[in-house]
Protein backbone atom coordinates (compact mmCIF):
# COMPACT_ATOMS: atom_id res chain seq x y z
CA UNK A 1 0.00 0.00 0.00
CA UNK A 2 1.30 3.30 -1.08
CA UNK A 3 1.85 6.75 0.95
CA UNK A 4 -1.33 8.12 -1.38
CA UNK A 5 -3.82 5.63 -0.55
CA UNK A 6 -3.28 5.73 2.84
CA UNK A 7 -3.51 9.60 2.90
CA UNK A 8 -6.87 9.32 1.07
CA UNK A 9 -8.19 6.22 3.17
CA UNK A 10 -7.02 8.60 6.08
CA UNK A 11 -7.57 11.65 5.50
CA UNK A 12 -4.11 12.99 6.08
CA UNK A 13 -2.88 16.28 4.71
CA UNK A 14 0.61 16.00 2.90
CA UNK A 15 3.21 18.59 3.51
CA UNK A 16 6.36 17.69 1.58
CA UNK A 17 7.81 15.22 -1.08
CA UNK A 18 4.81 15.43 -3.13
CA UNK A 19 6.25 13.27 -5.56
CA UNK A 20 7.06 10.75 -3.33
CA UNK A 21 3.76 9.66 -2.61
CA UNK A 22 4.36 6.49 -4.28
CA UNK A 23 6.28 4.96 -1.73
CA UNK A 24 5.37 1.50 -0.80
CA UNK A 25 4.22 1.15 3.26
CA UNK A 26 5.51 -1.99 4.88
CA UNK A 27 4.74 -1.88 8.55
CA UNK A 28 4.52 0.69 10.79
CA UNK A 29 6.56 2.33 13.98
CA UNK A 30 4.68 4.83 16.52
CA UNK A 31 7.40 6.83 19.33
CA UNK A 32 8.53 10.04 20.32
CA UNK A 33 11.73 8.57 21.65
CA UNK A 34 14.78 8.97 18.89
CA UNK A 35 16.51 6.28 20.26
CA UNK A 36 13.59 3.86 20.40
CA UNK A 37 12.38 4.71 16.69
CA UNK A 38 16.08 4.70 15.78
CA UNK A 39 16.70 0.89 17.52
CA UNK A 40 12.86 -0.86 16.61
CA UNK A 41 11.39 0.32 13.04
CA UNK A 42 12.33 -0.64 10.27
CA UNK A 43 13.10 0.51 6.35
CA UNK A 44 9.63 0.54 4.71
CA UNK A 45 8.10 2.43 7.92
CA UNK A 46 5.64 4.44 8.29
CA UNK A 47 6.08 6.62 11.05
CA UNK A 48 3.94 7.77 13.30
CA UNK A 49 5.15 10.85 15.87
CA UNK A 50 4.66 13.96 17.22
CA UNK A 51 8.11 15.31 17.29
CA UNK A 52 8.13 18.14 14.81
CA UNK A 53 11.73 19.35 14.56
CA UNK A 54 13.77 18.40 11.55
CA UNK A 55 15.77 15.66 13.19
CA UNK A 56 13.02 13.08 12.77
CA UNK A 57 14.15 13.57 8.55
CA UNK A 58 17.29 12.74 9.47
CA UNK A 59 16.40 10.13 11.42
CA UNK A 60 13.89 8.48 8.78
CA UNK A 61 16.14 9.09 5.67
CA UNK A 62 18.27 6.67 7.91
CA UNK A 63 16.17 4.41 8.99
CA UNK A 64 14.41 4.45 4.94
CA UNK A 65 10.85 4.55 6.05
CA UNK A 66 8.37 5.31 3.75
CA UNK A 67 7.50 8.54 5.66
CA UNK A 68 6.23 10.23 8.25
CA UNK A 69 2.96 11.21 9.80
CA UNK A 70 2.56 14.11 12.34
CA UNK A 71 -0.29 13.53 14.80
CA UNK A 72 -2.85 15.56 16.67
CA UNK A 73 -2.64 18.33 13.65
CA UNK A 74 1.20 19.23 14.84
CA UNK A 75 2.89 21.00 11.81
CA UNK A 76 6.17 20.58 10.84
CA UNK A 77 8.90 23.37 12.04
CA UNK A 78 9.67 25.54 8.33
CA UNK A 79 13.35 23.85 9.04
CA UNK A 80 11.96 20.43 8.90
CA UNK A 81 9.66 21.07 5.86
CA UNK A 82 12.70 22.52 3.80
CA UNK A 83 14.87 18.98 5.15
CA UNK A 84 11.97 16.88 4.45
CA UNK A 85 12.11 18.21 0.83
CA UNK A 86 15.39 18.08 0.23
CA UNK A 87 15.51 14.55 1.35
CA UNK A 88 12.49 13.59 -0.16
CA UNK A 89 10.97 12.25 2.88
CA UNK A 90 6.97 12.93 3.02
CA UNK A 91 5.48 14.03 6.14
CA UNK A 92 1.89 13.91 6.83
CA UNK A 93 -0.11 15.31 9.25
CA UNK A 94 -3.41 13.70 10.76
CA UNK A 95 -6.08 15.33 13.36
CA UNK A 96 -6.13 11.65 15.34
CA UNK A 97 -4.07 10.70 18.16
CA UNK A 98 -1.34 8.62 18.20
CA UNK A 99 -3.33 5.78 19.50
CA UNK A 100 -6.50 5.99 17.04
CA UNK A 101 -3.79 6.61 13.89
CA UNK A 102 -1.20 3.57 14.73
CA UNK A 103 -5.15 1.00 15.07
CA UNK A 104 -6.14 2.42 11.77
CA UNK A 105 -3.46 1.87 9.56
CA UNK A 106 -2.83 -1.11 11.57
CA UNK A 107 -5.40 -2.74 10.28
CA UNK A 108 -5.31 -0.55 6.67
CA UNK A 109 -1.70 -2.84 6.32
CA UNK A 110 -3.48 -5.96 7.77
CA UNK A 111 -6.27 -5.85 5.05
CA UNK A 112 -3.94 -5.32 2.45
CA UNK A 113 -1.60 -8.16 3.16
CA UNK B 1 48.74 -10.51 9.34
CA UNK B 2 49.16 -7.02 10.27
CA UNK B 3 46.13 -5.16 10.89
CA UNK B 4 46.70 -2.69 9.07
CA UNK B 5 47.33 -4.52 6.22
CA UNK B 6 43.34 -5.27 6.37
CA UNK B 7 42.20 -1.67 6.28
CA UNK B 8 39.93 -1.06 2.89
CA UNK B 9 38.44 2.25 3.62
CA UNK B 10 38.92 4.62 6.47
CA UNK B 11 36.84 7.68 6.71
CA UNK B 12 36.81 10.48 9.36
CA UNK B 13 34.13 13.20 10.12
CA UNK B 14 34.06 16.40 12.98
CA UNK B 15 31.20 17.12 14.47
CA UNK B 16 30.51 19.99 16.47
CA UNK B 17 28.77 19.85 19.61
CA UNK B 18 25.48 21.69 20.21
CA UNK B 19 24.75 21.70 16.29
CA UNK B 20 21.34 19.74 16.22
CA UNK B 21 20.32 20.86 13.28
CA UNK B 22 23.54 19.07 11.27
CA UNK B 23 22.65 15.88 13.61
CA UNK B 24 22.08 12.61 11.76
CA UNK B 25 24.22 13.62 8.57
CA UNK B 26 27.59 11.89 9.59
CA UNK B 27 25.81 8.46 10.03
CA UNK B 28 23.61 8.97 7.09
CA UNK B 29 26.60 9.27 4.80
CA UNK B 30 28.63 6.34 6.79
CA UNK B 31 25.65 4.28 5.95
CA UNK B 32 26.18 5.43 2.38
CA UNK B 33 29.72 4.33 2.52
CA UNK B 34 28.55 0.77 4.22
CA UNK B 35 26.05 0.31 1.55
CA UNK B 36 27.96 0.63 -1.74
CA UNK B 37 30.26 -1.50 -0.10
CA UNK B 38 27.52 -3.97 -0.58
CA UNK B 39 28.00 -5.07 3.14
CA UNK B 40 24.93 -7.35 4.64
CA UNK B 41 22.05 -5.37 4.74
CA UNK B 42 22.46 -6.45 8.91
CA UNK B 43 25.67 -4.84 9.53
CA UNK B 44 24.38 -2.02 7.27
CA UNK B 45 21.39 -1.56 9.72
CA UNK B 46 23.38 -2.12 13.24
CA UNK B 47 26.51 0.18 12.00
CA UNK B 48 23.93 3.21 11.61
CA UNK B 49 22.15 2.57 14.59
CA UNK B 50 25.59 2.95 17.04
CA UNK B 51 26.85 5.59 14.70
CA UNK B 52 23.41 7.99 15.00
CA UNK B 53 23.15 7.24 19.07
CA UNK B 54 27.43 8.05 18.90
CA UNK B 55 26.78 11.12 16.89
CA UNK B 56 23.98 12.16 19.11
CA UNK B 57 25.88 11.74 22.24
CA UNK B 58 28.52 14.11 20.75
CA UNK B 59 25.99 17.17 19.75
CA UNK B 60 24.35 16.69 23.04
CA UNK B 61 27.19 16.66 25.54
CA UNK B 62 30.44 17.82 23.75
CA UNK B 63 32.16 21.01 22.45
CA UNK B 64 33.61 18.74 19.26
CA UNK B 65 34.04 15.06 18.03
CA UNK B 66 35.37 12.78 15.79
CA UNK B 67 33.85 10.05 13.97
CA UNK B 68 35.99 7.43 12.26
CA UNK B 69 34.59 4.64 10.46
CA UNK B 70 37.20 1.71 9.36
CA UNK B 71 36.50 -1.12 7.10
CA UNK B 72 38.20 -4.04 7.23
CA UNK B 73 38.08 -7.26 5.60
CA UNK B 74 36.10 -8.78 8.25
CA UNK B 75 34.70 -5.93 10.10
CA UNK B 76 33.72 -2.34 10.33
CA UNK B 77 34.54 -0.49 13.41
CA UNK B 78 33.56 3.09 14.59
CA UNK B 79 35.03 5.39 16.89
CA UNK B 80 34.07 8.28 18.40
CA UNK B 81 35.85 10.74 19.89
CA UNK B 82 35.52 13.72 21.52
CA UNK B 83 36.28 16.93 23.66
CA UNK B 84 33.86 17.61 26.53
CA UNK B 85 32.63 16.91 30.11
CA UNK B 86 33.59 13.10 30.05
CA UNK B 87 31.65 10.03 32.20
CA UNK B 88 32.47 10.36 35.82
CA UNK B 89 30.55 6.89 36.39
CA UNK B 90 30.45 4.34 33.19
CA UNK B 91 28.45 1.64 34.75
CA UNK B 92 25.90 3.85 35.64
CA UNK B 93 25.59 5.90 32.33
CA UNK B 94 25.12 2.09 30.59
CA UNK B 95 22.51 1.54 32.68
CA UNK B 96 19.11 1.96 30.43
CA UNK B 97 16.97 5.06 31.47
CA UNK B 98 20.06 6.74 33.35
CA UNK B 99 20.62 10.16 31.50
CA UNK B 100 21.91 13.75 32.14
CA UNK B 101 20.53 15.42 29.31
CA UNK B 102 18.54 18.57 30.14
CA UNK B 103 15.31 19.10 29.47
CA UNK B 104 15.82 20.68 25.67
CA UNK B 105 17.66 17.60 24.93
CA UNK B 106 14.52 15.17 25.92
CA UNK B 107 12.00 17.63 24.60
CA UNK B 108 13.46 16.62 20.98
CA UNK B 109 13.11 12.98 22.27
CA UNK B 110 16.68 12.56 23.05
CA UNK B 111 18.49 11.72 26.31
CA UNK B 112 16.10 9.09 27.04
CA UNK B 113 18.97 7.12 28.18
CA UNK B 114 18.76 4.54 25.70
CA UNK B 115 22.11 5.59 23.87
CA UNK B 116 24.88 3.86 25.09
CA UNK B 117 22.50 0.73 25.53
CA UNK B 118 21.74 0.89 22.03
CA UNK B 119 25.18 0.80 21.72
CA UNK B 120 26.02 -1.99 23.90
CA UNK B 121 23.34 -4.07 22.23
CA UNK B 122 23.85 -3.30 18.70
CA UNK B 123 27.98 -3.72 18.52
CA UNK B 124 29.91 -6.89 18.43
CA UNK B 125 32.21 -5.11 20.53
CA UNK B 126 32.21 -2.11 22.51
CA UNK B 127 34.82 -0.62 24.43
CA UNK B 128 34.45 2.65 26.36
CA UNK B 129 36.57 4.82 28.48
CA UNK B 130 36.42 8.45 29.37
CA UNK B 131 37.89 11.35 31.50
CA UNK B 132 36.06 13.50 33.13
CA UNK B 133 36.50 17.49 31.89
CA UNK B 134 38.40 15.79 29.30
CA UNK B 135 36.27 13.53 26.96
CA UNK B 136 34.61 10.34 25.74
CA UNK B 137 35.90 7.42 23.68
CA UNK B 138 34.04 4.96 22.10
CA UNK B 139 35.03 1.81 19.84
CA UNK B 140 32.10 -0.25 18.57
CA UNK B 141 32.73 -3.05 16.25
CA UNK B 142 31.17 -5.16 13.95
CA UNK B 143 31.64 -7.99 12.37
CA UNK B 144 31.00 -8.31 8.63
CA UNK B 145 31.79 -11.68 8.41
CA UNK B 146 30.73 -14.71 11.19
CA UNK B 147 33.75 -15.25 13.42
CA UNK B 148 35.72 -18.55 13.69
CA UNK B 149 36.97 -19.94 16.50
Amino acid sequence: MDITTIAKELNLEIRSAHDRLKNIVTGGYTGDLLSDVMANSHAGDIWITRQVHQNIVAIATLKEHAGIILVNSCEPAKDTLERANQENVPILVSRAGAFELTGKIYNLLAIDK
Amino acid sequence: MCAAENILEKHSFVIEGGNFSNAGTVSTRIKSILKQKQLPDDVVRRSAIVCYEAEINVVSYAKKGVITLTITLDKVQIEADDEGPGISDIELAMQQGYSTANQQIREMGFGAGMGLHNIKTYSDIFDISSEVDKGTFLKMTIHTQPVKD
